[in-house]
């Protein structure tokens, strides 16, 4: 009995085949885990870089060839963030802000509409306009750059925030309507159903049943736009032609163009910093995005 | 509580697809209806069509005297009880219940006390602060009970309400329905309920009445015990019961009291007198497997079948033998058996003469029911 009593407890001298086995899943992971490391980091490593350049002497960045800076200053981001021009580049960051938040809301908004009609609603012409809305999704946005200038030229929004807003305002975005409309797809209806027979109107379906399932894919949408519009240079580019106005991925090509000699150093700074939002919206939503755009988020 | 009406309804889809074609159903104020049949039987399209869930493309649907077809769910006085239990996933058990109250601009004090009759009745009371995805199955359908209960609607609708449930809870909750069905009556509140299923055990332990559907037509609306006694034809006959009831294409004939006979096999049966008339010629025999007698090999008046199949089911043995190019099966008590039959084996097998019934092969009509029937199947009964 006292042989045994080893037995189950975990305690038991590897067998020859189990030594054999671990040895194996060891190096296996390992060679798996150096691939990974070797790709990440060539993927990563640009940005690395950047953040290291924005610490250094406008000098050393080109003499050098490793991202770590061998004298740190912040020198590149105080100068930076005056700017060559009469504003900061705070002020450049409110102009983004002031783009993108109606921006985001609007989106939202409307395509939360626009998909609820098409996912649940049968009317006429339905069918022709869903393969419109595909097919914007499928051109390309530089082949309406031209009329939409015209249009918005005419209109008379030139140089204003409303060629950047309206459009998304009104479900212009084919792509997020598109998403929407598929995550839509894959929730039951028996929800919207029953709060039909409890009383609720079309409306009120969509705001208490509909959306709050929707949160996943709506805060998706946030990210998405937020994102894009951020990094958004032709936009602004080809609307905003006052300085003032300039967001900043207009900020940061600013800065290139007016010094002769280019400071590097400022402008990788600022780029590390107008980054930064991004990243951490990113990262705080990470979540509900993954959620979102692996569409079927709610379970029986 | 009111009454509810289908008055000729029909239902055709987009596609020219006629799904419901001009059913007339009267359920009377406080009683249990149940609507069953195979799937795709339009049961559950009736029943959204009740709800307004879908549109009615002819005819009128009346609840309490008043034609609902233009009105919106929320206006027809109607609470609906869903097979996936449809709860708000993103809302606590408390407010699920209290959604339909709250939409009505209800008072916060009439709603408050309201969920707390309701949970009482349901024993949710401690599941009120949970969400959807925190309940079981069984408890999710309470709640969904308790969500419609709570709006003391006219008429309440259930969709396959247990068909999510495994085959235990599915029988304590049937108890509970019907138990809260006969309470409700009894408080001078009866509820009218329409309930649909595709489980006969369902429409037959439930059910004030059944409503039998097949391909958008109403087959027979009858108490339980008629539908099992007296099916008004061969479709009704062969979808209550268990095991189902023996349909066989069969020869009538006059030889002082009616001959049947049976792929060359004939008897005579005293049991049709008064029912069949003067009929003769092929007809449909139908004799269910408990009413279907397992004697000795050329007892009198019995076909003569080989043993096919024997299902030892614990209580009862299921025995399925062939006569001649027919089969029967034959429900025989575990204790009667005789144990050294086998496959392939010769038995008698002696229809009980006044359970046997006979249906027209090209309409499937019964054409064995008569006042008379019914009395000999009563005293029958009584023996």
């Amino acid at each position: 009995m006292d042989n045994l009593s080893h037995i189950g407890t975990g305690l038991e001298p590897k067998t020859e085949l189990e030594l054999k086995l671990r040895r194996k899943t060891r190096i296996s992971a390992a060679f798996r885990y150096t691939v990974l490391a070797v790709v990440g980091l060539m993927m990563i490593y640009p940005l690395i870089w950047m953040i290291g350049a924005s610490f250094k002497t406008n000098a050393e960045m080109f003499s050098s060839p490793s991202f770590w800076p061998k004298e740190a200053t912040v020198q590149g981001y105080i100068d930076g963030w005056k700017t060559s021009t009469p504003y900061t580049f705070g002020h450049f960051f409110l102009n983004s802000l002031w783009i993108i938040i109606p921006k985001v809301i609007g989106t939202a908004v409307s395509c939360t509409l626009v998909a609820y009609g098409f996912a649940r609603f049968e009317f006429p012409g339905k069918k022709i306009l869903f393969a419109t809305v595909i097919a914007t999704l499928l051109l390309p946005n530089v082949v309406t750059r031209i009329p939409q200038y015209l249009l918005f030229r005419d209109i008379g929004w030139l140089d204003s925030f409303l060629p950047l807003w309206v459009p998304s305002a009104l479900a212009g975005d084919a792509f997020f309507v598109f998403m929407v409309i598929q995550f839509l797809r894959a929730i039951p209806r028996d929800m919207e159903e029953a709060a039909r027979v409890d009383g609720a109107t079309t409306l009120q379906t969509l705001i208490y049943i509909v959306v709050p399932m929707l949160m996943p894919a709506l805060i998706s949408v946030c990210l998405f736009q937020f994102m894009w519009t951020m990094n958004d240079f032709l936009g602004p580019l080809i609307y905003i032609s006052s300085v003032e106005k300039y967001p900043v991925s207009l900020a940061l090509k600013l800065s290139i163009d007016t010094t002769e000699a280019f400071a590097w150093n400022q402008i990788l700074a600022m780029s590390v910093l107008t980054l930064a939002p991004s990243l951490t919206v990113f990262f705080l939503a990470q979540k509900y995005f993954i959620e979102g755009i692996s569409t079927g988020g709610v379970k029986g | 509580m009111a009454e509810l009406q289908l008055r000729a309804i029909e239902k055709t889809y987009g596609n020219g697809y006629k799904a419901v074609h001009g059913i007339n159903l009267d359920v009377a104020e406080g009683e249990f209806m149940v609507l069953v049949g195979p799937s795709g039987c339009a049961k559950s399209t009736t029943l959204r069509m009740i709800a307004g869930l879908e549109t009615i493309t002819r005819g009128e649907v009346r609840i309490g005297n008043q034609v609902v077809n233009d009105l919106v769910p929320g206006k027809r006085g109607i609470a609906m009880v869903f097979q996936n239990y449809a709860l708000y996933p993103h809302m606590k058990v408390r407010r699920n219940l209290s959604f339909g109250l709250k939409l009505k601009r209800y008072a916060a004090d009439k709603i408050e006390s309201s969920t707390q009759e309701v949970s009482g009745i349901l024993e949710i009371e401690e599941l009120l602060e949970r969400l959807p995805k925190e309940l079981s199955g069984g408890q999710a359908q309470r709640v969904a009970l308790g969500r419609a209960l709570i709006k003391q609607p006219e008429v309440f609708l259930f969709d396959e309400p247990l068909s999510n449930l495994d085959a235990k809870l599915r029988a304590s909750m049937r108890v509970r329905i019907t138990d809260l069905h006969k309470r409700l009556r009894k408080e001078g509140r009866p509820a009218t309920v329409v309930y649909v299923t595709h489980d006969q055990v369902e429409a037959m332990t439930m059910g004030d009445r059944i409503c039998v559907m097949k391909d958008g037509h109403i087959m027979q609306v009858a108490d339980p015990v008629t539908l099992y006694e007296r099916p008004a034809n061969a479709f009704v006959a062969g979808f209550i019961g268990m095991p189902e009831m023996n349909l066989v294409p069969a020869m009538v004939s006059r030889d002082g009291s009616a001959r049947i006979t049976i792929d060359g096999q004939s008897i005579l049966t005293d049991g049709l007198e008064g029912r069949i008339g003067g009929t003769t010629g092929p007809v449909t025999l139908g004799i269910r497997p408990q009413h279907l007698e397992v004697v000795e090999t050329g007892a009198e008046n019995a076909f003569t079948g080989e043993i096919t199949n024997l299902e030892f089911m614990g209580h009862e043995v299921n025995l399925h033998a062939s006569v001649g190019s027919a089969t029967f099966v034959a429900v025989v008590p575990s204790e009667l058996f005789d144990r050294t039959l086998e496959r392939g084996d010769s038995v008698g097998l002696r229809p009980l003469g006044p359970r046997i019934h006979l249906f027209d092969v090209e309409s499937g009509e019964n054409i064995s029911l008569s006042p008379q029937a019914n009395d000999t199947i009563r005293e029958e009964t009584k023996k």
